[in-house]
Order: C-alpha cells, then structure tokens, then sequence
C-alpha cells in the first residue's frame, strides 16, 4: 500500500494515469511491445493501483495508428505511457500531448508499474522503434 | 487504344512484353506511347533507349496549419479519413506520409487556419524511344519514379497517365506494376484491355487468378500471355479455359531468349520473328475488344 497520509506518495512521483500496452487486457500476463497497434491499453492509477483495461481504438487503422492511441490516451487523461518501441509519429504525437514515453523489454503491467514507481524504466526522448504502416 | 500489361506475380516478363509489343507496333508505322507505371522500380527504359527530353515534378498537396489562427477545435482532424492531422494538446499536428492530398482539412477549417503546400513525390520523364537496335521505331515513352521514402505511388501514376505525348497516340502501352493493389489498379483504370503475362507455374497461377479477379471487379477484358512455356505445370492451361479467358500468346522457355533479354536486347530485336507475332496478338486483342 501506497503511503499512509493522503497527498504523500512514498516514491515522490505525482500521481498519474499511466497506459501500459496489451495483448490481453490482463495486469499478470507480458504487456505488449507494440504500441500503436497493441490489442488493449491498460490503465492505471499510479497511486491507488486502480486499473481498468480498455480496448485500442487504433488496433486495425489503415494509417495513422500511433497518432490516433495517443489521441485516445490523451483524452483519457493519461500522462505517461509505456511500451516496447514508440515509431516516429507515435513519439511525435506523445510529445505534443505532453504524455512521457517509456519503454521496456518484457515484464506484466503489474512489474512494469513497480518498475515505473522506483523510478528504474527508461524514459524516451526521441523515437525509438521504425516507422511501420 | 489503351492496352496495360500486368501480372500479378513479378518477374513474369510485363517489361519483356510491353516493350515488344510498343516497338513492334511503332516499327509498322503505328504512333505508339509506352508508359512505365512501375514507378517504384521502372525498367523498360533499359529495353526502350529513350531520350529524356521532358522532366516534371509530382507533388501532392499537404496540409500546413498556422498557428496564429488554429484554436485547436479538431474538426480537420474528424475529417480526416487517414489520421494524417491530429490535434493534441491544443496543437494540430500533420503527419504528410499519412496525407492523400484530398483537401477535406483545408474545406473544413472554420477558421481558414490551413493552407496547402506542394510537397514533391516523385518526378515523371519522358522522350522519344526506339530501342537499341536498328528498328525504325519511335515510341513517345515516359516514366514515373516515386521518390525513395514516399509510400505512395498512385498519385505519380496517375499524373504519368496525363502524360502529353498521349494525346497524339493511337496506341497506349502500359507497363503496369506487379501486384494486384491500388497501384496496380491506377494504372489498369480507363484501359480497353488488360494483357495478363503469367508463367505456367502454381506461382503464376496463384497471382494470375488475383489479377483476373482484379481485371472483373474494374470491367476491363482480359487476356493471357504465358511466358517461359514448357516449365511448371497445366495449371495455368486449366485455369484459364475453366474461367474462359483466352490465352493470346505463349513465349517459350529459351535460353537464347533469356541471354538476350538478360543483355538489354529488347525481345523484337533479338528475335525479330516476334515483330509479327505481337502484330498478329495486337489485332487479335482489337477484334477481341470490338466484339
């Protein structure tokens, strides 16, 4: 459990809404590391762990997928987001949306969440996966 | 006269035949455009010899947004069917590889935010051609070359099509690329007959059936050329009885042919016995066509 006073988070991150891509919808079994076409996002609160898994409206898009995910995680209220690789339109929209971008190579959302509170995911600065279609 | 030659399957010999067909056609005093669709790899230059004498650049209309007027209420990007412009964080973002050009952003834009700016993606070029031997032809001849990094070829064909030497022409050859999408589909549009080249292996059969299928959606006759006869199997044969499309042509497998073709030599010019058999297949697809 996540400190003992409202307002005080043990691991001095804000509070936020975090995305963590999918195959499956479920917290115990290996995100995925496709980003703009995983199957599911799942979202979680940083500090109460509350989570809820939401289908990827951008899963089948002809074009386009990565900057219709982040629109998707934009107006869900999510303010970092984490994956395997971010393409250069995915990172693009991200950036302009003011969502952080991690990236991973394998774990469950649930490890990936311990991983991103103690602060050890590396957050992106660039693009870091191809340009796909 | 509007023939396209495809295929389907690659590497069946469409340029072999094209070409053939252009020059034969041209040497008999026909005025003859060829266009090389295959704007991702064109080749039928290497046969054809052209000198480029025209140059034009293709350019399709991107969106550009400027911010002073843009208050970020995302109606251009509701519009947009290929997600190529997206607000977020008030910002409208434009992503150009994802635009068609079709212009719906810049109608819709309540605040006259947008404008459209040309963005280069490939160039056409084109010139008289007679090949390398010493054929008395004179093919108008032109080709589009998608610039490396574009992903979209359709706009580059479909701007070769408006080529200028084809308002002289009476015959128009079209070297179609390989495939059965939109590309492909560019370039088989308002032809009068489709040559469909093909191998008679399950490999061209396989791509053969695609192309037929292709040819029936957009309503245009077809007809087959089976290159490299005497390989493979019957299949191909069978197919096309079954399916009632008639097999024009068959070009055997010979390694003469190949040395030649893998030379440069156009197949007309090496074999000039094929100057009338693609005189003999242009007047069978002409009455195949007025019937």
């Amino acid at each position: 459990m996540v400190g003992f006073q409202t307002g005080i988070n043990k691991y001095e991150r804000d509070i936020m809404k975090i995305a963590i891509s999918s195959p499956d919808g479920k917290l115990d079994t290996p995100f995925s590391p496709r980003f703009g076409r995983c199957e599911f996002f799942i979202f979680i609160d940083s500090e109460t762990r509350k989570w809820e898994a939401k289908a990827n409206p951008a899963v089948s898009a002809r074009g386009g997928a990565g900057p219709q995910a982040v629109q998707f995680l934009a107006s869900s209220g999510v303010k970092a987001a984490i994956s395997g690789q971010f393409g250069p339109n995915a990172y693009t929209s991200l950036e302009a949306a003011g969502i952080e971008a991690y990236e991973a190579d394998d774990g469950t959302p649930s490890d990936l969440l311990d991983r991103f509170l103690a602060g050890t995911l590396k957050q992106v600065s660039a693009a870091t996966g191809p340009k796909r279609h | 006269m509007i023939i396209a030659v495809a295929s389907g399957k690659g590497g069946t010999g469409k340029t072999t035949v094209a070409t053939g067909l252009a020059l034969a056609l041209s040497e008999s005093g026909q005025t003859v455009a060829c266009l090389d669709c295959d704007v991702e790899a064109p080749n039928a230059h290497i046969f054809l010899n052209p000198a480029f004498e025209h140059r034009e650049t293709v350019n399709q209309l991107i969106p550009e947004v400027d911010p002073d007027l843009c208050d970020g209420c995302g109606e251009c990007a509701d519009v947009c069917q290929f997600h190529a412009i997206v607000v977020l964080g008030g910002r409208t973002l434009v992503f150009p590889e994802l635009c068609h050009g079709c212009g719906s952003c810049t109608l819709v834009c309540p605040h006259k935010a947008i404008r459209e700016v040309p963005k280069a993606q490939g160039i056409l070029e084109g010139g008289p051609a007679a090949g390398g031997g010493p054929l008395l032809a004179g093919i108008d001849f032109a080709q589009g070359l998608l610039n490396v990094g574009e992903p979209m070829a359709v706009p580059v064909i479909s701007q070769l099509k408006k080529w200028r030497g084809l308002i002289d022409a009476d015959i128009v050859i079209l070297d179609s690329p390989p495939g059965a999408s939109c590309p492909v589909v560019e370039s088989l549009r308002g032809a009068d007959f489709a040559l469909l080249v093909t191998e008679p292996t399950p490999f061209g059969l396989h791509d053969l059936r695609l192309a037929v299928e292709l040819t029936r959606e957009i309503g245009i006759p077809a007809g087959v050329i089976v290159n490299r006869d005497g390989i493979g199997d019957a299949g191909v044969d069978e197919f096309c009885r079954e399916a009632g499309v008639p097999i024009l042509m068959r070009i055997p497998m010979d390694r003469r042919i190949a040395e030649a073709l893998a030379r440069g030599e156009a197949l007309v010019e090496a074999f000039p016995e094929y100057l009338d058999r693609f005189r003999d297949l242009y007047d069978r697809i002409v009455e195949g066509v007025a019937s």
